[in-house]
């Protein structure tokens, strides 16, 4: 395994954090090193706790990982909530002017970096407070060992349109910070890295959705703003123009799925995108869509349900609806992109099974897969992607007779032709029709012509299934568990499998990405060898261990779920692996960093966000019930003890604020 | 686009006969959509008929031309998905008025508000016909229905007036009673460069024993014979929007010039999308990929 080192930056919406990652990510892909980022935002635009991590690799990084080597600190909230996080030989990096970093926070073996920005910053004129993290960016380089110039030539692109006095001016700052810390400090990482200098791009999976699209011929391209699906509209809505592309803001998701769907028919390769509360509003025009066989694609970017939910948070928890969306059964393809790469191809691939099968396709991808950026290989995207329209036909001569657009097939694909042709007009009907499209709904209902060609169009299901790869178990066969996963989860179930392995436990991986139709068949081979099968899911529920369990009669042994917004960590699925193998109860007690992150919510709600939390204990015999957490809680300011929480380890409950005035 | 020829009327009659209740107001406009479409020479190649669901959506299968009978109240949008993918085609939408003034209204409203060169035809019956007799959003008030049978509480909508509020470049009211002067009012519709408004009085011969021809033919007249009308003058045109009671005016309420949206999204400069390459430059692509380094 080669080197790596993750950095993580902290800090209050609004301090220009995201900026600082970019920056930093950049420079680092620049050397030809892997980079692989998350970002833990919340909905409200300034104010509010964010948490960036960078996750600087020699190798592949496949998730954010669960180390943290360096923590950057933009306020003190960050110092208090992360610092002990740090691994030992790490450190803390904080702008001392507006804060201090206690030393009983930090772990053995890490140290805290102080960094007096105004002192650095006052030769070089007014600077806006926002620069602290470019003089913070400067001591990072020096202490993780990385290219100043790289950092340099990152700016250039940055700040270009603004004229070289501000890059300047930031290159400026960034030798600030570097120099200090080359005067004050040592780097951390003790050898240097190798820097493979292979360029590569440093991407998002919504911006692949849209790059994919684009390659793919899509013209239309539909959208209400929904996090986290927003992020496609945009880079559509910037691009649009040079690409060719009509991008439509609707005014509801109603109208983006009926637009897409009329521009599909018309015959221009369109796809909208939405969040799960969009999707609810889409359902019965993904109906439609599967009734008139129309393509188009869909891209569902989930984020935390039920309901509005977590907005900012990752969820696989609409699998249930996707597969329920519209009433009736009707030809649909729903597809889980695997990794960031995959976004790309799986557009690709969606465009041309809508149009060869004249159906809608569903990509299911989730908050974190479509949002986090990491680095890919430069061949991963390719500007020739194949390009397949099925059946089109563009002449039709009066010598053909009558078109029938729904045409009886033995596949069940009827040539399609498109509004605008000589000699073959037809109405497309949602209610049930005839070959010709004619209705046979209300008096002229015909029980047989109905059966054939509800038969037509679920045939061409068997197409698709045929058309689409089989998944293929990863590791080896004989291992004692297997990791079943879909979608995004890939990359961090083959990390954990990687720590599991090394404490002797031999794991292998199924990982979906078609989820419909499904290879039932091809899996039931797969999982019947299994010694132990255990479902990943980042969902309450075990969506997916239901529906395979109801395509197979596989049930699974066990299943790893998270529901908290947060993604899956490798650690945190091996140690569950481990709890499993053992047969260890599942311990769903608020555990110590818990109660305080929970006490952190109080101080925010209840105590205009001036205290903070210290000491927590676990106390048994008391009054509630249950035994709870006693946070110690002090003011910022001074640091005097202005009360206690009790938060109850088995539910959760906020049982008691004993301010001290009421004395305790 | 025009044929060159006027074609004959049947060209753009469908191979269904209709299953319209004998007298339902539909027919009307279904033949006047006919004599408008054949005095402005369309082939029926080039015309999209989109509607919702009810009785007077069932219009397009009737019609000889191409379309799509989508889902109840998403005419509009699958139109105005049609139409940007294909500007070339005469797009026109029919419906009733629980599909477009109620489960589709926020539609209606925002396609005005784009200027889209559509042309919305809707079969107002103030009922809901297929459901067999429900209070619509434009029953009257009092008006007992099977949903109200202690007569309806709420205010009827007004289309003509949120038309002209919503920013539609032409708006029409027409009379199924009064087939050509209807027909008149489409092929103005469809003429129109721009959202175009056809609200026609279609009697549910039914389900709407208040509003029957008789009661239409007693109060409507023709805003044409109105000399002193301006249907460029906004301020008129609002005036006439609330003409109701004993006379009520149909014809043309209100017509301006402006840019349509098709007109303005950079994307179409080229043409019809459909017609447009589906693969991008090469040095796009690495401009593109550019941005990710
Ligand atoms: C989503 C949805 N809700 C309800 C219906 C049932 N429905 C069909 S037509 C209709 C009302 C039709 O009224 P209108 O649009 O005025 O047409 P009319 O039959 O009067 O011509 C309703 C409620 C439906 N098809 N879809
Ligand atoms: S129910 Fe009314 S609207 Fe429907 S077809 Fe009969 S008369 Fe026409
Ligand atoms: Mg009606």
């Amino acid at each position: 395994m080669g080197r790596e080192f993750t950095v993580g930056i902290g800090g209050a919406a609004g301090d220009g954090l995201d900026k600082s990652g970019d920056t930093l990510a950049k420079s680092v892909s620049r050397l030809g090193l892997h980079v692989c980022a998350y970002n833990s935002y919340q909905s409200i635009i300034r104010g509010g706790h964010i948490w960036l991590r960078v996750r600087i690799a020699e190798e592949k990084a496949y998730s954010h990982g669960d180390h943290l080597n360096l923590l950057i600190a933009l306020n003190q909230d960050t110092v208090e909530r992360h610092a002990r996080e740090v691994e030992s030989g790490g450190a803390v990096l904080y702008n001392s002017d507006r804060f201090t970093c206690e030393t009983s926070l930090l772990r053995d073996g890490v140290v805290g970096l102080p960094v007096p920005v105004n002192e650095i910053t006052k030769p070089l004129g007014r600077v806006l407070p926002i620069m602290q993290n470019t003089v913070l960016l400067g001591a990072l380089i020096y202490l993780v060992r990385l290219e100043f110039d790289s950092t340099v030539g990152v700016l250039a692109d940055t700040f270009g349109h603004k004229g070289q006095a501000v890059i300047d001016q930031n290159v400026k700052i960034l030798r600030g910070g570097f120099d200090y810390a080359k005067e004050h400090f040592v780097p951390l990482m003790k050898d240097a890295w190798k820097f493979s200098r292979i360029r590569r791009p440093f991407v998002t999976g919504n911006e692949l959705f849209a790059l994919g699209a684009v390659m793919a011929g899509c013209k239309f391209y539909s959208a209400y703003p929904m996090t986290p699906a927003s992020s496609i509209l945009h880079w559509m809505a910037s691009h649009g123009e040079k690409c060719g592309v009509v991008v439509k803001q609707c005014e509801d998701e109603l109208a983006v799925v009926n637009m897409a769907i009329g521009a599909g028919h018309a015959g221009v390769r369109a796809m909208c995108g939405t969040s799960g509360g969009g999707f609810a509003l889409m359902t019965e025009a993904i109906g439609m869509a599967g009734m008139i066989e129309a393509p188009v694609v869909v891209v569902e970017v989930q984020r935390g349900g039920p309901s509005t939910g977590i907005p900012t948070k990752t969820e696989q928890g609409d699998l249930n609806q996707v597969f329920g969306a519209s009433q009736g059964d009707f030809p649909r393809v729903i597809i889980a992109p695997l990794e960031t790469y995959d976004c790309f191809w799986c557009t690709v691939e969606a465009f041309n099974l809508a149009e060869k099968y004249q159906l809608p396709v569903l990509i299911i991808s989730d908050l974190l897969v479509s949002e986090h950026p990491e680095t890919i290989e430069p061949d991963d995207l390719r500007y020739d992607v194949p390009i397949e329209r099925g059946e089109l036909v563009t002449e039709w001569p009066s010598g053909n007779g009558r078109y029938k657009r729904y045409a009886n097939t033995s596949s069940g694909v009827s040539p399609r032709v498109l509004p605008g042709t000589e000699g073959a007009e037809y109405v497309a009907a949602t209610d049930e029709h005839d070959e010709e499209g004619i209705l046979i709904s209300d008096v002229f209902t015909s029980p047989p012509v109905r059966r054939k060609i509800m038969e037509k169009r679920m045939k061409k299901m068997e197409l698709v299934l045929k058309d689409i790869k089989a998944p293929v178990l990863e590791g080896p066969a004989d291992a004692a568990v297997t990791l079943v996963g879909w979608g995004s989860t890939g990359g961090v179930i083959r990390e954990a499998r990687q720590l599991l392995a090394a404490e002797g436990i031999k794991t292998n991986q199924l990982q979906i990405k078609y989820l419909n139709p499904f290879h039932s068949k091809e899996v039931t081979e797969i999982l019947r060898k299994s010694k132990k099968i255990i479902c990943v899911e980042v969902n309450y529920s075990g969506q997916f261990a239901r529906f395979l369990r109801a395509e197979t009669g596989i049930t699974v042994h066990d299943k790893i779920l998270k529901y908290d917004g947060e993604p899956f960590e490798p650690r945190i699925i091996s140690e569950e692996v481990k709890r499993i193998v053992a047969g260890k109860p599942r311990d769903l007690d608020v555990s110590m960093e818990e109660a305080r992150e929970m006490a952190y919510h109080y101080i925010r709600t209840h105590l205009a966000d001036a205290a903070r939390p210290t000491r927590v204990e676990m106390v048994k015999g008391n009054s509630h019930g249950e035994p709870v957490w006693v946070v110690e809680i002090v003011k910022r300011d001074t640091g005097e003890k202005s009360g206690e929480l009790e938060i109850g380890v088995k539910t959760g409950a906020l049982h008691a604020w004993q301010p001290v005035a009421a004395g305790r | 686009m025009a044929t060159v020829v006027e074609l004959p009327l049947e060209t753009y009659q469908g191979v269904v006969e209709p299953d319209w209740c004998p007298g339902c107001g539909d027919f009307g406009v279904l033949r006047a959509l006919e004599i408008a479409a054949q005095k402005l020479r369309l082939p029926t190649k080039d015309i999209f008929v989109v509607s919702g669901i009810g009785c007077s959506s069932n219009l397009p299968g009737f019609f000889h031309s191409y379309g799509v009978h989508s889902l109840h109240g998403r005419a509009m949008a699958v139109a105005s998905g049609a139409k940007l993918a294909n500007h070339e085609l005469h797009v026109v939408i029919t419906g009733g008025d629980g599909d477009g003034y109620g489960i589709g209204l926020n539609h209606f409203i925002h396609a005005m508000r784009r200027n889209l060169d559509l042309t919305y035809i809707v079969m107002n019956n103030q009922i809901y016909g297929l459901t067999t007799g429900q209070a619509s959003p434009t029953t009257t008030k009092g008006h007992k229905t099977k949903s109200t049978p202690r007569g309806n509480v709420e205010l009827p909508i007004n289309p003509v007036a949120l038309a002209l509020v919503s920013g539609a470049t032409y708006i029409a009211r027409g009379f199924s009673g009064e087939a050509k002067h209807l027909a008149d009012l489409i092929a103005g519709g469809i003429a129109h460069k721009g959202f175009s408004l056809v609200d026609v009085f279609s009697p549910c011969v039914t389900y709407n024993i208040v509003n029957t021809y008789p009661w239409f033919k007693q109060r409507v007249y023709k805003l044409e014979d109105d000399k002193g009308f301006d249907p460029t003058d906004t301020e008129a045109s609002f005036k006439k929007a609330f003409e109701w009671g004993d006379k009520i005016p149909i014809g043309l309420f209100y017509k301006s010039e402006e840019v349509t949206y098709e007109e303005t999204e950079p994307a179409l400069k080229k043409g019809p999308l459909v017609r447009q390459p589906l693969t991008i430059e090469k040095k796009l692509f690495d401009d593109l990929m550019a941005e990710f380094y």
